[in-house]
């Protein structure tokens, strides 16, 4: 079986320990070798006014053109609100059975929803949203099974009921695009 | 076996149609967009789409204009509305021409999870409404009568066969019910929740049968006003039976085969490859493997049938299934003609056990229907049975045996009239007593 190289480009702040920790979910589920990376550019160019996000096409496509020798996936991690054109928001997105994804942070804090802060409920959702998102790169469409991370959701009380792990079926698929 | 839903983008925003495009593939449903109103309806004469999503403002025609042509098109049709600027008075109208919802941009990602979850409930509500009228319909394994041998080791296949995908190819006389076991086979196997579709070959003209069993595009020859759905398509995820196979062309027999080992095929007139996934289940009353010995079948073609092959023995080899058969169809055309049930005559009971019923079942269930319709409603006696043409049936094995049968034959349609029946058989009257006699021979209600 190959195992692919993964890249996580993060864009802004993160402390570093928080980033490791994704970074070992990610090749704790994906078996793979993960590099951590720092993208440095001007957020200002993704900023929509009048909706006050970010216009995640445009970042998927600024990282899509990004290169990484020897990486076969590449997620940009973001810590701003983004946003697709018919969407409200999104908490990541990817091109399915591509080379890219990405993912923010921002609505997974608790304090977005008047609810006190946890370090620990962040980092468990980011992680799930990271490897949700690379599982799309691998191919993997969204699952019915409640508890498989490639559950779709909506909501984080969604993110919160699912785990952070490929079902049964999911591994398989993964398992056969890997080979 | 679930259906993959399918999804029409028509918005003139290239980034509206990509995010939603992206949106549901991940959900693993099959997408396509238009940019305009236009290119929207040309894809829809060729294609189908579960859920079409549509911008009301779009250059040229807008989406309302579309949503009413695509209601005439296809009544069914489930058209979610979108737009920048939501206004009661467009709702109301989007929603009076038939839109199933109405939705502003942009949209909260779980009101649009929840829209298309609701609109694929219902198409998987009405597909399943649809597939269960089939069901209840279907005459199931019920409707194979019988309790001889013969017929117990045919049931025993055919419970066997259904949980397989393997062809099958059934072969039997006119009138044995070969249709009824290719409906019990789907009715007992994992694909029973689907439809089960019928093509009687043998009715079909061949050019009439290629444009019905894979369907046809509009204008594809005169009278093709309309696209139309090929059997094979219909039959997705269900079973296909195809009657009379013998008499498909040696053209078809081509078409078929490749259909079989491919399941796909092109609409006649189209260009647009169509996959299905069905089982094949074919009846004949032909000697298909002598067919093929003398060219006329091919035998590439018969082995991709003749997976399992599934023999229906003919009425006069299970005699014993006879009685249970009477009593079945007393009771199924008494109830459809609101009668009670109807007693059928002892004497009545041994003479239809004694015909060889060359129409097999089919036969005997006009027989009986015939003998409800003209009898007086309360007991089938030997008149109301039309059974002068009767040869004996395969007790018969000695030559005494055939005249005993056939002397009775001939006193029963002569009303036990001896001098009539002498005259018939080119006897005198004292011959024919002697032979009555001789047999032991006895007017039925005696």
């Amino acid at each position: 079986m190959h195992h692919p190289n993964i890249t996580l480009v993060s864009f802004g702040f993160f402390e570093k320990d928080f980033l490791e920790n994704i970074a070992k979910a990610v090749q704790s589920e994906f078996h793979c070798s993960v590099n951590l990376k720092e993208g440095h550019i001007d957020l200002g160019e993704y900023y929509d006014p009048a909706r006050r996000q970010y216009n995640g096409n445009d970042l998927l496509k600024m990282v899509d053109a990004l290169t990484f020798p020897g990486s076969v996936k590449i997620i940009g991690l973001f810590n701003v609100d983004l946003f697709i054109p018919i969407l409200t928001y999104i908490f990541g997105q990817a091109f399915l059975n591509g080379r890219t994804g990405i993912a923010s942070v921002y609505r997974f804090s608790n304090d977005r929803y008047g609810i006190p802060g946890n370090n620990s409920f962040l980092l468990d959702r980011f992680r799930k949203e990271v490897i949700h998102e690379l599982g799309h790169t691998f191919g993997l469409i969204h699952c019915p099974v409640t508890t498989c991370v490639m559950r779709s959701s909506t909501y984080v009380e969604d993110v919160d009921q699912k785990k952070q792990s490929l079902c049964h079926n999911c591994r398989a698929q993964l398992e056969t695009q890997q080979e | 076996m679930a259906r993959k839903i399918s999804i029409l983008i028509v918005d003139d925003e290239e980034s509206v149609r990509d995010s939603l495009h992206n949106w549901f593939i991940e959900d693993g449903f099959r997408v396509e967009s238009a940019e305009n109103a236009k290119k929207a309806l040309t894809i829809l004469e060729s294609d189908q789409f579960d859920i079409i999503l549509a911008d009301i403002k779009m250059p040229g025609m807008d989406g309302l204009e579309m949503l009413r042509r695509i209601k005439m098109l296809k009544p069914e049709a489930i058209v979610i509305i979108m737009t920048a600027f939501a206004t009661v008075d467009t709702a109301v109208k989007a929603l009076k021409d038939g839109a199933y919802d109405y939705v502003t941009k942009p949209f909260d990602p779980d009101d649009l999870t929840h829209l298309i979850r609701n609109a694929t409930k219902q198409i998987s509500l009405e597909a399943e409404n649809e597939t269960l009228k089939k069901v209840v319909s279907l005459e199931n394994v019920e409707d194979l009568i019988g309790n001889s041998e013969a017929m117990k080791a045919m049931l025993r296949e055919v419970e066997s066969v259904a949980q397989t995908n393997s062809s099958v190819i059934i072969t039997g006389e006119s009138g044995t019910g070969k249709e009824l076991v290719a409906r019990a086979i789907h009715a007992n196997s994992p694909r029973k929740f689907f439809p089960f579709v019928s093509v009687h070959c043998g009715a079909l003209t061949e050019s009439l049968l290629e444009s019905e069993l894979f369907g046809h595009e509009k204008g594809a020859f005169t009278g093709a006003m309309y696209n139309r759905k090929g059997r094979f398509e219909m039959a997705d995820n269900g079973s296909i039976f195809l009657d009379e196979i013998a008499t498909i062309s040696t053209k078809m027999q081509v078409e078929l085969l490749r259909v079989l080992e491919s399941k796909t095929f092109i609409r006649v007139g189209g260009n647009k490859e169509i996959s299905s996934d069905f089982r094949v289940i074919c009846a004949t009353n032909k000697d298909l493997k002598n067919m093929v010995e003398q060219g006329t079948f091919r035998e590439d073609l018969f082995y991709r049938l003749n997976v399992v092959n599934i023999h229906i023995p003919p009425l006069r080899d299970r005699i014993t299934d006879i009685p249970l058969l009477v009593d079945y169809f007393v009771k199924k055309y008494c109830m459809s003609m609101n009668k009670q049930p109807a007693t059928v005559d002892p004497a009545a009971m041994k003479r239809l056990q004694e015909f060889n019923y060359p129409g097999n079942v089919r036969e005997l269930e006009n027989m009986i229907e015939r003998a409800i319709v003209v009898g007086d409603g309360k007991r089938i006696t030997l008149r109301d049975l039309p059974l002068e043409k009767t040869i004996v049936n395969n007790s018969v094995e000695s030559l005494d045996d055939f005249e005993r049968a056939f002397i009775l034959q001939i006193l029963n349609k002569y009303n036990w009239n001896i001098s009539r029946t002498a005259k018939a058989l080119k006897v005198d009257r004292v011959t024919l007593y002697n032979k009555i006699r001789k047999y032991d021979l006895k007017p039925a209600d005696q």
